[in-house]
């Protein structure tokens, strides 16, 4: 119960700064993503801003023998970089560029944004659920692990 | 000035948000696998994941009360092209892990290649799907 009440602000935290650094307004995402036209820098800030913070602070948690209110930290997920993260960030990025809406952005819209944005995030659930059932048939007896 | 104090302070609070689900619950915020996550019935997680992407919506609730212009129009509003964003971003960042949070704030963060790879490769398909949409077919809508 505790550890939902303490995600739950995170998520609402997380929603905040999505919001007011500018994440939220696909036109000024776009506009990130276009070099060769007027290009809006701005969106480079919150990234500076979040792993700054991040990077900082998590120095600081990991150094705890374990979080609050978990039996441990992650472990490091495997370094390796395949064809499946790269074509993965390739069909991500393509719906990114087209969209302006990472999943972030794109959840915290969901309930005020209107029709466009609900098609978006059912297209994006219906996405993920494709890809867990293409894994499973592919592969029966493993089991893929969310990050 | 302004333009970019408030990006900045926006990835401050992003980053606090993310470190205390780090601190508290001892998980990375990645939205994408987060959401996924909940896709998968009878875990033991769900309640987290839950209250996280809940969190998520309560927020865009409180943006749209106290700052609505966070949120501009949609870019893309054919059926058609967004059905298609939606089902490259839920299934694209499944085969790659994670996405702009997970790669692009906690991976990098971490030193993570791995994150480093994905978050150049798809900020280049994103920048490269931008040039061919907007500066060769004159928009999408």
């Amino acid at each position: 119960m505790k550890a939902a009440v303490m995600a739950g602000l995170a998520g609402l935290l997380f929603a905040l700064g999505l919001g007011m650094g500018g994440m939220t307004d696909p036109a000024k995402v776009v506009g990130f993503l276009d070099i060769a036209g007027a290009w809006d820098p701005s969106l480079a800030f919150v990234m500076a801003g979040a792993l700054g913070t991040y990077g900082l602070l998590r120095q600081l948690i990991v150094r705890r023998a374990k979080p609050v209110l978990a039996k441990d930290f992650p472990a490091p997920p495997s370094a390796m970089v395949d064809g499946r993260l790269v074509g993965g960030a390739v069909l991500f990025g393509i719906g990114w560029g087209l969209s302006g809406y990472c999943p972030g952005p794109a959840l915290v819209s969901a309930p005020v944004g209107g029709a466009t944005v609900l098609l978006f995030v059912g297209a994006m659930l219906v996405g993920m659920g494709v890809f867990r059932a293409w894994e499973v048939l592919r592969a029966p007896r493993t089991s893929s692990q969310p990050g | 000035m302004n333009a970019f104090l408030l990006p900045l302070l926006g990835g401050v609070l992003l980053g606090a948000g993310a470190s205390l689900l780090l601190l508290f619950n001892g998980r990375i915020a990645g939205i994408s696998g987060i959401t996924a996550g909940l896709l998968t019935p009878a875990k033991a997680d769900t309640a987290w994941r839950a209250a996280f992407v809940g969190g998520l919506a309560v927020g865009g609730v409180v943006l749209a009360l106290v700052r609505p212009e966070s949120f501009g129009p949609p870019v893309i509003s054919g059926m058609g092209a967004t059905l298609a964003a939606g089902l490259l971003v839920g299934f694209g960042t499944r085969l790659g892990s994670g996405c702009t949070s997970g790669h692009g704030v906690c991976g990098l963060a971490r030193g993570a290649r791995r994150s480093l790879v994905a978050t150049l490769t798809f900020m280049a398909a994103g920048a490269l799907t931008v040039f061919v949409t907007r500066h060769v077919l004159g928009g999408v809508s």
